[in-house]
C-alpha cells in the first residue's frame, strides 16, 4: 500500500480494489455490533489538519479513526494558531514534535498536501481530504465504493459527471480513479466550467446533458462552487439549472437502475431539484455514511502496519544523522532487533 | 513420502483428516451434552472450512443445524504493527449472535498461541459467549502463551525449525497435512 494518499492516481487498480474490499468489511466488521471499535490503530495519533471549511469530511475522518481506536487531534483554520498567520511548514513542524503518525489535511491551495508529504517536514503519512480544485481521493473512493455496491463490478459501467469540472477537486479524483477501475466516465459541463487540459483526462466530455443521460449508469451532480468563482462563467443560476440540472424530467432519461449521486454539500434547485435528491434511486446519504468505511479502510491500510513505520524510522534516522545524533552501532543494534522481531513475527505466521 | 527432512512430507493423508474431524464432532458434542447452544467460529483462513465440516459431521449424529461463523483476527493480533497491513477477510458472526453461547473456535494449526489469543479479543468486542472452546487439526506444540486445546486432531511434536501446513479441498484442492523445512513447505502449496 501507498505511504501516502495525494491524488486518486496514486491508486493502482490492485490497491484500490484492496481498499473498496477492506471498506466493505469495515462495514460488516462495525454494523449492528455492541462495540463498534476496532483495535487496529490503537497508539497511533492522527490530525485531521483543516485549512478549509468542512463538515462531512472532517467529520467523517474523525469517526474513521476513532472507530479503530486511534487518537484524533483536530486542527481549524478557526479558532488554531492557523488563524493568527502560521504558515504551513510552522504547524507541520509543531505536528510533527507532537508525534503525529497521520496527517489529514485540507487546504485551499492545490498541492498542499503534496508539499507537506514531500519537504521532510513531517515523517507521519499524509491523506489528502481535499486541495484546492485539484484533488479529493478518498471522495472517489466512496463514490467508487457506493457504485460498487449498487451496481457491481465498475468495469465497462458508464459514469456521467455533471456542472462545475473546473472548480471540482471531485470531478478530477473521480476520473482518474474510475478509470483505473475500468469505467467509461463523461463529464458534462458547460465549455466555460471544464478546465484546460481536459483533453488529456482519460474520459469523454460532452456539452448535452440529455444525449449522454440515456447510456448512464450512474450520474454525479456536482455542486456549483460559487465561492471559488470570481468570474461570469454562465449568465444566470436559472439558465445554468435549465441546460445542466438535474430536474424530474431528465431523470426519467435515465435508465431504470440508474443511481444519482452528489458529493455534497447540495444547493437543491440549482444543480439538482428536491425531488430527484430525495428519490430512492439516489444514494447521497449513503455516500455519507460508506465515508466513514472507506475512510477507516484508507487509515487502516496506510497507518496499521509495518511499512509506515519502517518508512518512519527511515526518514528519522536520516534526520538523526544530519543531525548527528545517533552513531552507526547505535542504528545497527536497532535493525538487528528489527530482524529478530522479523523472525519471531514468522513464527507466529504458522 | 521420504522421511528426508528437506523435502516436505505428508503426515496425515484426506482419510486421516476425515476420521480426525468425525471424532473432534463427536467430542465435542459428548462434552457438550447435544449441540445446543454451540456456535462455530472459524478461524481464517482455514479453520473457516474445518468448521463447516465439523457442523456438517455435528448435523448427521445429532440431527441438529448448528450456526457457523468466521472470524478474522488481523486487526487484533500482537505483530499486526510490525508487518504491512494486511487485507482483512470476511468476519460472519451468525444471526444468533455469541451472547450466552457455547463458542467453539476452529483453527487448522495450534502453535504459538498468539492466533488464538487474538481470537478471544475479538471474541470480546463481539459478545460474551457462555464457554469458548478450542478445536484445532494440528498441536505442534512450542506454546508461546498458556493456551490449549480442548480438542486436538492430531498432536505433531515438532522442532522450531519445521513447518506445518494443512492443506483442505476447499481452499487447496486436496486435504492433507505436510511438515516440511521452514519456508519449503509452503512454496510446495504456493
Amino acid at each position: 500500500m501507498i505511504r501516502h494518499l495525494l491524488s486518486a492516481a496514486d491508486l493502482s487498480l490492485e490497491d484500490a480494489t484492496l481498499v473498496l474490499d477492506t471498506a466493505e468489511e469495515m462495514s460488516r466488521l462495525t454494523e449492528g455490533r455492541s462495540v463498534k471499535k476496532l483495535p487496529a490503530l490503537r497508539g497511533r495519533t492522527v490530525v485531521n489538519l483543516f485549512f478549509e471549511d468542512s463538515t462531512r469530511t472532517r467529520t467523517s475522518f474523525e469517526i474513521a479513526a476513532k472507530r479503530l481506536s486511534a487518537d484524533v487531534i483536530n486542527f481549524s483554520a478557526k479558532g488554531s494558531s492557523l488563524s493568527k498567520g502560521e504558515n504551513l511548514k510552522d504547524t507541520a513542524l509543531t505536528l510533527e514534535a507532537m508525534g503525529a503518525d497521520g496527517v489529514v489535511v485540507r487546504h485551499a491551495a492545490s498541492g498542499a498536501p503534496y508539499r507537506l508529504a514531500s519537504s521532510g517536514w513531517i515523517s507521519a503519512n499524509v491523506l489528502n481530504a481535499g486541495d484546492g480544485t485539484h484533488e479529493h481521493p478518498t471522495q472517489a473512493l466512496l463514490d467508487a465504493f457506493t457504485l460498487r455496491k449498487r451496481l457491481g463490478e465498475l468495469a465497462g459501467r458508464h459514469i456521467v459527471i455533471v456542472g462545475d469540472v473546473l472548480h471540482s477537486r471531485v470531478a478530477r479524483s473521480n476520473v482518474l480513479l474510475l478509470a483505473t477501475l475500468g469505467a467509461r466516465v463523461t463529464l458534462v459541463a458547460p465549455p466555460t466550467l471544464l478546465p484546460t487540459g481536459v483533453d488529456q483526462w482519460p474520459c469523454a466530455v460532452s456539452y448535452t446533458l440529455d444525449d449522454v443521460l440515456p447510456s448512464a449508469d450512474a450520474v454525479m451532480m456536482l455542486r456549483v462552487q460559487r465561492e471559488r468563482m470570481n468570474d461570469a462563467f454562465f449568465p444566470s443560476a436559472r439558465e445554468y439549472s435549465r441546460r445542466y440540472g438535474l430536474d424530474l424530467r431528465r431523470f426519467s432519461l435515465l435508465p431504470a437502475e440508474a443511481l444519482v449521486l452528489h458529493p455534497g454539500p447540495m444547493n437543491r434547485g440549482m444543480e439538482i431539484t428536491a425531488d430527484v435528491a430525495d428519490d430512492e434511486r439516489s444514494v447521497i446519504v449513503e455516500q455519507v455514511s460508506n465515508g466513514v468505511h472507506v475512510r477507516m479502510a484508507v487509515l487502516y491500510l496506510m497507518l496499521a502496519g509495518a511499512a509506515s513505520d519502517g518508512a518512519r524510522d527511515e526518514r528519522r534516522s536520516e534526520r538523526d544523522q544530519v543531525n548527528g545524533a545517533v552513531s552507526d552501532g547505535a542504528r545497527d543494534e536497532r535493525d538487528q532487533a528489527a530482524g529478530a522481531s522479523d523472525a519471531a513475527t514468522n513464527e507466529g505466521a504458522e | 513420502m521420504s522421511r528426508d527432512l528437506h523435502s516436505s512430507r505428508a503426515v496425515l493423508d484426506d482419510d486421516d483428516v476425515a476420521r480426525a474431524l468425525t471424532r473432534i464432532a463427536h467430542e465435542v458434542v459428548e462434552r457438550n451434552k447435544g449441540a445446543t447452544d454451540l456456535v462455530l467460529l472459524g478461524i481464517h483462513k482455514r479453520g473457516v472450512p474445518l468448521a463447516r465440516r465439523l457442523a456438517e459431521r455435528i448435523a448427521a449424529v445429532e440431527g441438529v443445524d448448528v450456526p457457523v461463523g468466521a472470524l478474522d483476527v488481523t486487526m487484533y493480533r500482537d505483530d499486526l504493527r510490525m508487518r504491512p497491513a494486511r487485507a482483512l477477510e470476511p468476519t460472519d458472526i451468525p444471526p444468533g449472535g455469541v451472547d450466552d453461547k457455547i463458542v467453539v473456535l476452529v483453527d487448522d494449526v495450534l502453535f504459538s498461541g498468539r492466533t488464538i489469543r487474538a481470537a478471544l479479543t475479538a471474541l470480546d468486542d463481539i459478545g460474551r459467549p457462555r464457554a469458548v472452546r478450542l478445536v484445532a487439526l494440528v498441536d505442534r506444540g512450542h506454546r508461546q502463551l498458556p493456551i490449549r486445546a480442548d480438542h486436538v486432531g492430531k498432536n505433531i511434536p515438532t522442532s522450531m525449525a519445521e513447518s506445518v501446513k494443512v492443506l483442505l479441498s476447499e481452499v487447496d484442492g486436496h486435504d492433507a497435512v505436510l511438515i516440511g523445512r521452514r519456508g519449503e513447505a509452503s512454496e510446495v502449496v504456493s
